[in-house]
């Protein structure tokens, strides 16, 4: 679940909250939803407030093969 | 006879006689030397016709005006930065040598300078491409692509020493922070910069042929700061047009300059007239998803409240027939069976809470006249297996000698069981 990407999650939780309003489900189908719903709301809360954005260089290696270089924001030039 | 009166019939060709005679490659020659030493750098102005692509690469084509013409031609054409294209009716203003080829016994001009006449070069070229690709149908609307709602990773093309780079990370500081940037640097201006733009958006791709799912770049900025038409020029470089057109990413052109409409404007998915507001167009504002989130919870707690509301109306429908049809006995029994379902919703209900009782917060500020709890407060009890929490509903999952935990509405009670009666 932590690995779930933001905008995944989100999705998910829509479909959930669709479904649980659909109404057609057993109540413990309801009640597991439900459940999963809240997990996933709490997981996008915690991602929307805490999460930091990290830049990466695109490079190519010796090989030819691309490679990610962390890049450290306060180095870009001015 | 008087000397030095032409002799005509003296003598025979060549033979001297005061008479200097030239063979045809002599006097080839010797124009070749005089035209070529004459005419060795020359502005032409003309207007151009006959063009002729020659398979060599090379293009022929006349430079003419009303009284005359002038053979000329540009060689190795692919190999010339020219950035419009020569095309007949062109006036044009060309710098080069005549030069002269015996074999045919003409002359030509060598041109190794061409420039439009009259509206600038830049323009020109500008209008022909323009006109090219949007024949090639590179701007056509139905072929533009949606932005992905919320990229885990966005592409950026542009130098890195620029305003824009800077003016991007800013903008996503102030948005939703979970996010990736895959920087790959290009010079945007200057002489092979829209070379550099084309072949970093061209990278980006195939670098998203490997990449695995969560590592994919999902939108492509492509951009730079403001500034004078022809600083901005690589953006309107075909090779640039070609690269966005050719990208499987969406691509937001972000070139810093809002009279001004580039080629890679045009071709880009979406336009945006700075690189900050590409950065604002790719990614939502927190609160803005924090509104969508805080919707989706009070969604999860209606319909909690409407699925219990749902079986609650069942019960009440089904004790109502029970009551018209039933005699009293089978009656009571039924109901004991209704408030046995009643209080196993209640129970399932309750050990959700108790389970997820934090995350539950929020719906159970909603739910509150329906928590279990108060429930509880009417007398009902919740009896779990004391070993793992399951709910004991029925007699048989017990058997005597078990401990049991049971939930009442103020604190819990063990229990070891005396009697299992399974039948009521």
């Amino acid at each position: 679940m932590a690995e779930i990407k933001f905008e995944e999650a989100l999705k998910k939780l829509e479909r959930i909250v669709e479904d649980l309003e659909q109404g057609d489900l057993s109540l413990d189908e309801a009640l597991k939803k439900y459940q999963e719903g809240i997990e996933l709301s709490r997981l996008c809360s915690q991602r929307l407030e805490g999460a930091r954005k990290k830049i990466d260089l695109l490079s190519k290696n010796k090989k030819g093969e691309f490679e990610l270089k962390s890049l450290d924001e306060g180095k870009l030039e001015d | 006879m008087p000397q030095g009166s032409p002799d005509l019939f003296a003598g025979k060709p060549g033979s001297g006689n005061g008479r200097q005679v030239l063979t045809v490659s002599e006097i080839t020659r010797d124009i070749k030397a005089i035209l070529e030493s004459a005419f060795s750098d020359v502005w032409v102005e003309g207007e151009v016709s006959n063009v002729n692509n020659h398979p060599s690469g090379h293009l022929y084509f006349s430079l003419k005006d009303k009284d005359a013409v002038l053979p000329a031609v540009i060689f190795s054409l692919g190999d010339r930065d020219i950035k419009f294209k020569i095309e007949n009716g062109l006036k044009a203003v060309c710098f080069g040598r005549i030069n002269v080829y015996p074999p045919h016994g003409n002359y030509k001009l060598l041109v190794e300078k061409i420039e439009p006449r009259g509206a600038g070069a830049l323009q020109l070229a500008l209008e022909q491409l323009k006109k090219k690709l949007e024949k090639e149908g590179f701007f056509a609307p139905e072929r533009k692509r949606p932005l992905p709602y919320l990229p885990s990773r966005i592409g950026i093309v542009t130098a890195l020493s620029g305003a824009a780079i800077k003016d991007i990370l800013k903008v996503l500081d102030r948005r939703f922070g979970d996010i990736r940037v895959v920087i790959n640097p290009a010079r945007v201006q200057g002489e092979g910069a829209g070379k550099e733009i084309a072949q970093a958006i061209e990278d980006l791709n195939i670098f998203n042929e490997k990449a695995t799912a969560t590592e994919r770049v999902e939108v492509l900025i492509v951009g730079r700061g403001g500034g004078s038409i022809e600083d901005l020029w690589a953006f309107n470089e075909e090779v640039v047009a070609r690269a966005i057109y050719n990208s499987k990413i969406p691509v937001i052109s972000a070139v810093g300059h809002e009279r001004d409409v580039t080629v890679a404007d045009l071709v880009a998915d979406v336009r945006a007239p700075t690189p900050s507001v590409a950065a604002e167009l790719v990614v939502p504002e927190k609160e803005a998803l924090r509104q969508e989130l805080a919707d989706f919870n009070q969604g999860l707690a209606i319909a909690v409240r409407h699925i219990v509301d749902l079986l609650r109306r069942e019960l009440e429908s089904g004790i109502k027939k029970l009551s018209l049809v039933n005699p009293v006995a089978l009656l009571d029994q039924n109901q004991l069976k209704i408030a046995d379902l009643a209080r196993q919703i209640v129970v399932r209900i309750g050990h959700c809470y108790k389970l997820k009782e934090a995350e539950l917060r929020s719906a159970a500020e909603k739910l509150s006249s329906l928590s279990p709890l108060n429930i509880l407060g009417r007398g009902y009890s919740i009896t779990f297996s004391a070993d793992g929490g399951a709910v004991i509903k029925e007699a048989e999952m017990v058997e005597r000698g078990d401990k049991i935990m049971t939930r009442l509405h103020k604190g819990t009670v063990i229990s070891r069981v005396e009697e299992v009666r399974k039948n009521g």
